[in-house]
Order: C-alpha cells, then structure tokens, then sequence
C-alpha cells in the first residue's frame, strides 16, 4: 500500500516535469479495462500519439475508423493532413465525425505533411489534427509533441502501411497504437455483425503495454467490448505478467 | 526560372471594331458584317492610309501603310473606318488588367497589338503551364479576337516566336530552349526598325542564327547598339523587365528604398509597413482583402512578385503580413531591391467590427479562417478543403471537394449505407471464386495475394448515371455493379463489386474488382 502511494506520487512528479498530461484535459474511450491502463484515464490532449495499421489496407481502413471515432468524440474542428487522397469521407460520417467538421490538406508528402501539422498544432481551439505518414524521425515526433503541448491539441500521426518492425524506433509520442483488424462474430447469416478490431497499446507513456479485442465504433465513435470478448484480454494480461 | 508568356493579337483594331459594333451598333445601324473585308485608316500628308487591316483584308493582299484608293482597287466593298489609336491603346490596357486578376500578377500591354505576361510560379494555379496557356487562349478567342500565344524564358523569345510561327494553339518553348527557337527565325523578328531589318537582309543576313555567329563589332559600327541589345535580351543575354500594371482604384502602396536591401528581415519589416497602409485604405473603404501582390522591384530592373490569397476578406494586418511573409523565401534579391510595392488585387466588401470586448477574448473558437489562408498560400488552395456530399449513384463521385470554410451545405451521407474508409483511386481487378448470379465471392486474389473469405454481404446493386458522357458510363450506359462486403479469414474487411449484372453482359464486363476496406 505505502509502496504504491509513493510510485503514485512519483509518477505525477514525472508528469509535472515532462509537462504532459496534467496540463490538458482527456478523451477517455470509455471502456474501463482500457481507461485504467492510461494514464489520466484517457487519451491525453495536448500530446502526440501514434496509430498505425499494417501494410495491409483493411487494418490501415481500421486504424482510420478507430481514430474518426477518437476525434468523433473531441469538440472543435479537425484537420487531417494527407499526402494524397484514398480517405473516403462518408466513412468518417458513418463513425460520428461528420463532414463539417473535417478539413482536408492534401500536402503530397511526409515532410510537407508535417509541416502541416505543425501549422495546425499552433493553433489552439482546434479538435484535433491528424498526418499520414510512412516514415518519420525522432526528432519529427519532439516538434510535434511541443508543438501539441503549446497548444492543447490532440495530435494524431498515423503511420500508413507500417510493419510491425518500424515500432522499435524511438519516438516522443505519448502513446503508440497499432490497430488490426480481428474475425468478427459468425452470425450464421449471409451477413457481416459488428467489426472487431485488435488494439495493440505498444507504448505508453507512464504506463504499460496492452492489447484487447474490441468492437469498432458505433455511429457515435464509441468502441464496443461484448460480453464474449471480456475474457480474452484477462487472459491475455494473464500471459503478459507470466512473461 | 523566368517564364514569359507573349500574347499577340494579329488583327486587334479590326477585331475590337468588330466587337464593339456587334455590342451597340453605331446610330446608323450600320454593322460590321464579318463577310466584307475592314481595314482602318489614318490621315497621312493629305491621303488616307490603311492602318490595321483584318484577316479578310490580309488575304486580299491589302496591308498597313497602302492608300485606302489603292485598297478599294483590290475590294470595292471593303468596309473603312477611322483608326482610333488610342481606344486601341484602352482596350489592350483593359485585356491587361484582366489577365493581370486571372493568370499572373505581372502582366502589362504590349502596344500596338499584344501583350505580356510573366508567368514564372503561376502555373500550379491551372496545375500546368499549358492548361494555363490553353485557358487563355480559349478565352481571348472567345472574345471574337483573333491570338497567338507563346511562352519561353525570354520575353524576346516569347515575342519572337507568337508573331511568327502561326499556330492555332499556343506555342511553348521548353526551358532552356530559346536560342533553338529563334534560331531560324527572320532577323523581323527580333522587333528591330525596318531600316536596319533591311540594311542587314542587303549584306545577306536572312534568319538570326546568321546573326548569332557573325562578330559583332561591324555590324555594331553599322547599325547601332539596338540590334545586339534586342538579339541580347531574346537569348536571356541582357534583362527585359516588364512594368506591370494595376487597376486605379485598387488599395496600394509602395515604399523606395535609399540603398537597396536584400535579407529577409528587411522584407518583413518593409511587409509590415506596406500591409499597414493597405489595411489602412482598405478600412476607410468599408473592404477586406482577398488577394494580396507584393512586388520586389529589383536594381537590374526586374520585377518579382509574391501572390498571397485568403479565404475570407481580411483586415488583419499582422495575419495578412504573416502570409507574405510565409513566402519570401521565394524572392530572389540578386544585387538588391530598391522598391516594393503592396497591391491588394481582390477586395470585396467587409463591414467593420466592433473590438473584442475582454470577456470574448477567452473563449473565441479557433481562427479558422487564418490557419486555411496559412496551409492554402503554402500547399495550394484546391488542397486545401472539405468533403461534402455529392447527389450521385456511384459511390466514387458521392463525395466532393468544397472550399474549406464553406460550411453552409448539408453535411452527411446515408447513414445506412456501408462505405469503406480507404477507397482505391480506380477499382482494381482481381481474380475471385464466386458462384453466379449473386453469391459473394469465396476466394479473391489481390495484387498477388490470396485472401480467403469467410462471411460476406451483399450485393449491393448500383446503376451507373446513364445520362452521363463521360466516366464509366461513357463506354456503357446502362452499367451497373454489384457491391459486396466481405470478410477474409484474418478479418480484413473489403469492398468488392462485379462489374455487370451477372446475367446480361451490356450491363459489364462481369470481372471482378476491389474497391476499397472497410474498419
């Protein structure tokens, strides 16, 4: 007990000196096994995270929908800075955020992509500001992550196509993601139920890593984690402590 | 690079008389037919000469400079009407002014008949130089004025080449190319007096690559500095500048410099001043600003200039200073700039505000307005936008691009629909396992990857806008396709259609293609 009173305590001298996380509010997903695992209960505004898919296309399209459904539920306009356009908007529609709040800026390639967003990110008062990239440096990650702090803007890079060996490289994003698409429940029907993603918490800030299977977003960007599904990430969490 | 376009209107008087008769015929009723040869005359010593003749008239062999008694002996119907320089001089002017708000901030007549426009870091507004030249000329023909347009580095080469090679569509002469270009063209060309055009053709001298290889001492002793001054400026050898012209009652202001500055501070702070004063005028004048030009007026005469756009009438002096700021990288000092001048080229109406009060001051919504002006001047304005609902059948055009503070319309789709969240820019073809008429495919290879499906929806059947010419439905009216979502064994969700009803084959191809992945 004393011990975990005195980790506690370190860890919000930790988040006073780096200076994320206490400042700005949180976006909790709403999911308690997920919520407790972050710090602040949520995803942190004011900082940079990171969401990546795979190189196949149907996990980056899941990537795209989890994070629609992360700025669905943040107040204020979005931009979404692209390098060319394969984003299909009635998807982001479908996922709660709607097409008056999304601005778009094609910039053509990574490095202009991030000039964008540190534009962007200059500008208090906006909901959120997503870059798809390929690659980016360590370096790239600091400027965005002061830029978000200065700010209070959630910042979302998302790494299109990426392998899972990219995730070694250091990065100065709050938290890392990796987003797969996951078999969904056989209705028995010629029909599709509810998709199902695997979140993949890879890094965290002032936390541990995780993964859960959960449902994609509803029309109001809310994730879903049916009943049937609470079992695996015990187990799950189960393997990782045994490991 | 310097791109300099020349625009050359062969039968400008005739033309504009043509125009201006056809709008409001003269008291007489008398119209110009378009059938009877027109030439324009002036008083000489007594006589009257032809001044400008038109295509008709050309062809007749009637040129400038013959008397109109000589003229009528080749048509007796010819039609004659008193030249009026200077309205020709107004209207060439009035042309320059709309190109100037169109197509290039630097653009100035070229009297008696053409026009200049430099071009340099315009073309991305049109995304390339020829979409920009085939604009222009499609429009100036459109005005019933006969044109030749060329573009090329030197403003001597663009002149050269528009006056004498006759094409019907605008010539371009690729960087780096205009010494090949004028090469073979007449010493005429080289916009020199008739004098020395035909003093030069007595010693033999036909096309200007003769000139370029001969000494030029000689002939300098003979005719003067002019010739190589001109055969100078058409190979980029000696500068050209062109003074651009402003309409009157635009906001502006200019500041001359003692000793010419060259550092990106001094610009600034030069911007700063300039947008104080246009912001000035633009109050008393109830305006914002939509378009601002900043031209550099360098020592060696050339003009560069910066064109910032915002996406709302402005009167912001720090954030419109801040754009121009964005974009003086792009200016090129050289030995130094000895002027600036601000033109606020696009006002419109504005009213004024009233200040923040101290309460608004904390909780204002971000300013949009600014950060789109900022991300369009640096990456373009069509790339910068939202995604707005299109009333379409097929689901590639159901979303299109509207300007980015555009919020007026009604946002949303169906919401019933299944849509993917990445769509490929074209369908891809695939090779697929699927029973016939309208079972989902069993099996799918995509670019060289098995994917095997285990539960799937559909079809959702889409026809094709048959009243369209272009597109899909261009090569098949009445297409239709055949949406499925499926699921592989992974969870990967795509969407998939089959070209064609399954049945009838003028409806498709019946080939399979994949189309996008859902989350």
């Amino acid at each position: 007990m004393r011990e975990s009173v005195v980790l506690q305590n370190l860890r919000a001298q930790i988040a006073q000196i780096e200076g994320a996380g206490a400042r700005h509010a949180v976006v909790p997903f709403g999911i308690d096994a997920i919520d407790q695992r972050l710090p602040g209960g949520g995803l942190a505004t004011g900082a940079l995270h990171e969401v990546a898919g795979s190189p196949d296309l149907a996990d980056d399209a899941s990537a795209t929908i989890f994070l629609a459904g992360i700025l669905a539920r943040i107040d204020g306009p979005v931009f979404w800075c692209l390098r060319w356009r394969d984003l299909f908007a009635p998807a982001l529609h479908l996922a709660g955020l709607r097409a008056d709040r999304v601005i778009y800026v094609e910039a053509g390639s990574d490095a202009n992509v991030m000039l964008a967003m540190e534009e962007c990110l200059r500008h208090p008062g906006l909901g959120g500001v997503v870059g798809e990239i390929g690659k980016y440096s360590t370096t790239a990650s600091k400027r965005l992550q002061l830029a978000a702090e200065g700010s209070g803007v959630a910042a979302f890079v998302f790494r299109r196509a990426s392998k899972v060996e990219q995730s070694v490289e250091g990065t100065a994003a709050m938290t890392r993601w990796r987003i797969t698409a996951s078999p969904s429940e056989d209705l028995g029907i010629p029909s599709l139920g509810r998709p199902r993603w695997q979140i993949a918490l890879e890094r965290v800030r002032g936390g541990n890593p995780h993964a859960w299977i959960v449902e994609g977003c509803d029309a109001t960007g809310r994730l879903g984690l049916s009943s049937a599904l609470v079992d695996r990430p015990a187990a799950a969490e189960d393997r990782q402590v045994a490991a | 690079m310097r791109r300099v376009a020349s625009v050359y209107l062969p039968h400008w008087s005739t033309d504009r008389l043509r125009r201006k008769t056809a709008k409001s015929p003269p008291d007489g009723g008398d119209t110009l037919s378009p059938t009877i040869p027109l030439v324009t005359a002036i008083p000489d010593h007594g006589r009257r000469i032809v001044a400008a003749v038109d295509a008709g008239a050309r062809a007749l062999g009637i040129t400038p400079g013959m008397t109109i008694t000589k003229a009528r002996s080749f048509a007796p119907e010819l039609a004659v009407v008193d030249a009026q320089p200077d309205a020709d001089v107004d209207g060439l002017r009035r042309i320059a002014l709309w190109a100037g708000q169109r197509y290039s901030p630097i653009v100035a007549p070229d009297a008696p008949d053409g026009l200049w426009l430099d071009i340099t870091g315009c073309a991305s507004l049109f995304s390339t130089e020829a979409a920009l030249l085939k604009d222009l000329h499609r429009r100036i023909a459109a005005f019933g004025v006969a044109v030749q347009i060329a573009v090329a580095d030197t403003a001597g080469c663009a002149h050269a080449v528009a006056r004498h090679v006759p094409a019907g569509r605008p010539v371009t002469i690729e960087p780096g190319d205009h010494r090949k270009a004028i090469a073979l063209l007449p010493i005429a060309a080289l916009r020199l007096e008739a004098g020395i055009v035909e003093g030069l053709r007595k010693l033999g001298f036909e096309r200007i690559e003769q000139l370029i290889g001969t000494p030029r001492g000689p002939l300098a002793k003979r005719f003067g500095r002019t010739l190589h001054r001109r055969l100078d400026q058409a190979l980029g050898f000696a500068p050209e500048p062109i003074e651009p012209i402003f309409p009157e009652h635009l906001p502006r202001a200019r500041r001359g410099f003692m000793e010419p500055i060259a550092t990106p501070e001094a610009f600034a702070r030069v911007i700063g001043d300039l947008v104080a004063d246009a912001v000035d005028q633009l109050g008393r004048v109830g305006k914002g600003a939509r378009r601002l030009d900043c031209y550099f007026h360098r020592v060696d005469g050339q003009t560069q200039v910066i064109r910032v756009g915002t996406a709302a009438p402005s009167r912001d002096p720090k954030h419109l200073s801040k754009l121009l700021a964005a974009k003086i990288e792009t200016v090129e000092p050289g030995l130094g700039i000895e002027a600036m001048t601000l033109v606020v080229s696009l006002i419109e109406p504005m009213a004024a505000r009233q200040g923040e009060s101290l309460e608004s001051l904390g909780k204002r919504g971000p300013d949009l307005a600014a950060l789109v002006d900022a991300l369009a001047n640096r990456f373009g304005g069509r790339n910068v936008h939202r995604m707005m609902p299109q009333a379409s059948a097929m689901p590639e055009r159901s979303a299109a691009t509207a300007p980015a503070l555009d919020t007026a319309r009604d946002a949303g789709w169906d919401d019933d629909l299944p849509r993917p969240a990445r769509m490929l820019a074209r369908p891809e073809p695939i090779e697929v396992i699927a029973l016939l008429p309208d079972d989902a495919p069993r099996l799918f290879v995509w670019r060289g990857k098995r994917f095997r499906v285990t539960q799937g929806d559909g079809p959702e059947r889409l026809h094709g806008e048959w009243w369209r010419d272009g597109g899909v439905e261009g090569e098949q009216p009445f297409a239709v396709r055949d949406y499925y979502q499926v699921e592989t064994m992974s969870g990967g969700r795509y969407w998939l259609f089959r070209a064609g009803d399954g049945e009838n084959p003028s409806t498709g191809s019946m080939r399979w293609f994949i189309h996008g992945a859902f989350a």
